[in-house]
């Protein structure tokens, strides 16, 4: 009897995984299947099981051609960059909005920061287009200071910049929620016997706040390294064109670019392979380092 | 806190004050900009010389707005999107959190089932074995492509999971004695207990397939078909693609910015009214994320 009803249990528990469980098979076991195209010429009509096997010959091309590492270094300088500023820009908006007392001011600050996160990269796109506009604001503060107006969005120079500092602006008010939390949990106690011990608040800063919210530093940083190859397909899709592909391009744009608009499939497959391994291995050392310095696990 | 008022506090609270107004200026500034141009008399935008508040206030673009069919067909598009989409997301993450909230005792297969989640958050095919999938089962240019392929959010059922493992088992021990099945237990239960879980995951669920444009662009073919990202990414590539000063000017005389920025403030309204939810909800989000299993 009491067997028995263990068993309907687990019946049960199985049943209620099988949906879910079916759509990722579906959309995610299967597209793994789809690997193999990495190692064959493929051809749509020929199916995967049809086409020609060619072995690591799309991985020699790749080391070959020079967009291999142009794509790559622009994914690490961008993504770098984003999460170097990414992680210091909200730290230093919490810490200040924190000293703060007037409640209602510092409600009005978070809201408006905290809005742009929630803006699709399409609407952002059009605000950033808006802004650094060949006529734009900008460029009428710079030829109003008797300089020459700048193509933005059409300069090498600018491009990642731009990128880099477009992706801050539109996240750090979530950071800094994420951060002004982490503050609130430190505990007030530690301040008053510093301020005993003659801490000043910069010695205060340095030796009861940062201390207070490293782990959330730590565990942000990791997962964010473990994002080092997502330097942000769907910012720099909406805004990049083809004079800044030299600089603006990286590993997703040209996948989507030339593997599915080229119609290159098994060359991009492996391009798309090789990022998913190198992010897999990532992500999972980010587990172990924020375990080890942080006392977190991710997942 | 013990708080001096000697002159070099006050001047850094005058300096703490400066850079934080300095940085929600920067943020709010851009966004207010582009609702003042959509309210402007179109010419004035054109020419840039709308700031901060419109210049000859006027509804125009939002009567044109109006008749344009294929703004209202895409928004429409992506209402659908969000209402299949996130019903779909939470029934899926519900059904699986729970199974997953109990020990391995309970449920034998629990860690297999864990670990195959796991995997498929960190390592995928790729873009194209995907897209092919989609293509496959012939879900081009139908609103199934947009939704099926993230039905599961593997992050919310870790999420919901780790909610669900601190309700008290007392209480699926008293309802099992009444005779209830683990389904009922599931939805007369847990659910009403998770009712600020659900609400955090389906906010940012809703604004997640809102926000969405290139699933939108990758799998539909038709125009017609485009969800109002999709749509309003659309807007901007004629900006991105011009590098000629001169045919920009020519561009925006014939554009018309005041309706494209009326196009971008009316896709935002829907997620501005669910962003005051958003805040409320999000600080319990994170206490949620933050108890890790």
């Amino acid at each position: 009897m009491h067997k028995n009803k263990g068993r309907t249990g687990q019946l049960a528990y199985h049943f209620m995984m099988a949906p879910g469980m079916i759509f990722l098979i579906v959309f995610s076991f299967v597209p793994m299947l789809g690997i193999i195209m990495a190692f064959e010429n493929y051809v749509p009509a020929q199916g995967i099981f049809g086409s020609k096997w060619v072995g690591l010959e799309n991985f020699q091309y790749m080391l070959q051609i020079p967009d291999s590492w142009n794509i790559l270094r622009n994914t690490v300088i961008i993504a770098l960059g984003k999460i170097i500023f990414g992680t210091i820009v909200p730290i230093i908006f919490a810490l200040l909005l924190n000293e703060v007392r007037l409640k209602w001011a510092k409600k009005t600050m978070q809201t408006i920061v905290y809005l742009p996160n929630f803006l699709s990269w399409a609407v952002v796109a059009a605000i950033v287009i808006n802004v650094f506009d060949y006529t734009g604001p900008i460029n009428n503060f710079l030829t109003g200071l008797g300089m020459h107006p700048i193509m933005f969005l059409a300069s090498n120079h600018w491009f990642r910049k731009i990128m880099i500092g477009t992706d801050v602006w539109k996240n750090f008010g979530y950071g800094a929620i994420v951060y002004l939390a982490a503050l609130t949990g430190i505990d007030p106690g530690l301040y008053e016997a510093s301020a005993m011990d003659g801490a000043n608040r910069f010695k205060q800063l340095l030796h009861v706040t940062l201390p207070g919210i490293l782990p959330t530093i730590m565990l942000i940083s990791a997962l964010n390294l473990g994002n080092i190859l997502n330097a942000g397909f769907d910012q720099i899709y909406a805004l990049y064109n083809p004079i800044v592909y030299e600089t603006g391009d990286v590993i997703d744009t040209y996948v989507y670019r030339v593997g599915l608009l080229g119609q290159q499939y098994s060359f991009a497959t492996a391009i798309g392979l090789l990022k998913s391994v190198v992010s897999f291995v990532l992500l999972i050392s980010a587990n172990k380092l924020s375990i080890r310095f942080a006392n977190m696990r991710i997942f | 806190m013990i708080r001096s008022k000697s002159f070099g506090s006050r001047l850094s609270y005058v300096i703490i004050w400066i850079v934080l107004l300095a940085l929600t200026a920067l943020c709010f500034v851009p966004m207010m900009n582009m609702v003042s141009i959509s309210f402007s008399n179109s010419s004035a935008a054109s020419a840039n010389q709308v700031g901060l508040l419109p210049v000859h206030f006027n509804l125009n673009s939002y009567s044109l707005l109006l008749e344009d069919g294929q703004f209202w067909r895409s928004f429409l598009i992506s209402i659908e999107r969000v209402v299949i989409g996130t019903s779909l997301n939470l029934l899926l993450s519900v059904l699986m959190a729970y199974p997953l909230s109990k020990t391995t005792k309970q449920f034998a297969a629990r860690n297999i089932y864990m670990n195959i989640l796991i995997f498929t958050m960190l390592f995928s095919g790729g873009m194209i074995p995907l897209f092919l999938v989609v293509k496959g089962l012939g879900l081009m240019n139908t609103i199934w492509a947009l939704i099926l392929p993230g039905a599961v959010p593997i992050f919310d059922v870790i999420l919901l999971m780790n909610f669900f493992k601190s309700v008290p088992e007392s209480l699926e021990e008293a309802a099992m004695m009444d005779g209830a099945s683990k389904l009922t237990i599931l939805f007369k239960i847990y659910l009403p207990i998770s009712v600020p879980a659900l609400a955090t995951i389906g906010l940012f669920a809703i604004v997640g397939h809102w926000n969405d444009y290139f699933s939108g662009l990758l799998y539909m073919n038709n125009p017609a078909n485009y969800p109002l990202q999709t749509y309003i990414q659309q807007l901007n590539v004629d900006m991105t693609k011009i590098t000629d000063p001169s045919q920009l000017k020519a561009l925006a005389s014939v554009s018309n910015k005041t309706l494209n920025a009326a196009k971008i403030v009316v896709s935002i309204l829907p997620v501005l009214a669910v962003y005051p939810f958003l805040q409320k909800y999000f600080t319990t989000g994170l206490v949620i994320g933050s108890v890790k299993g």
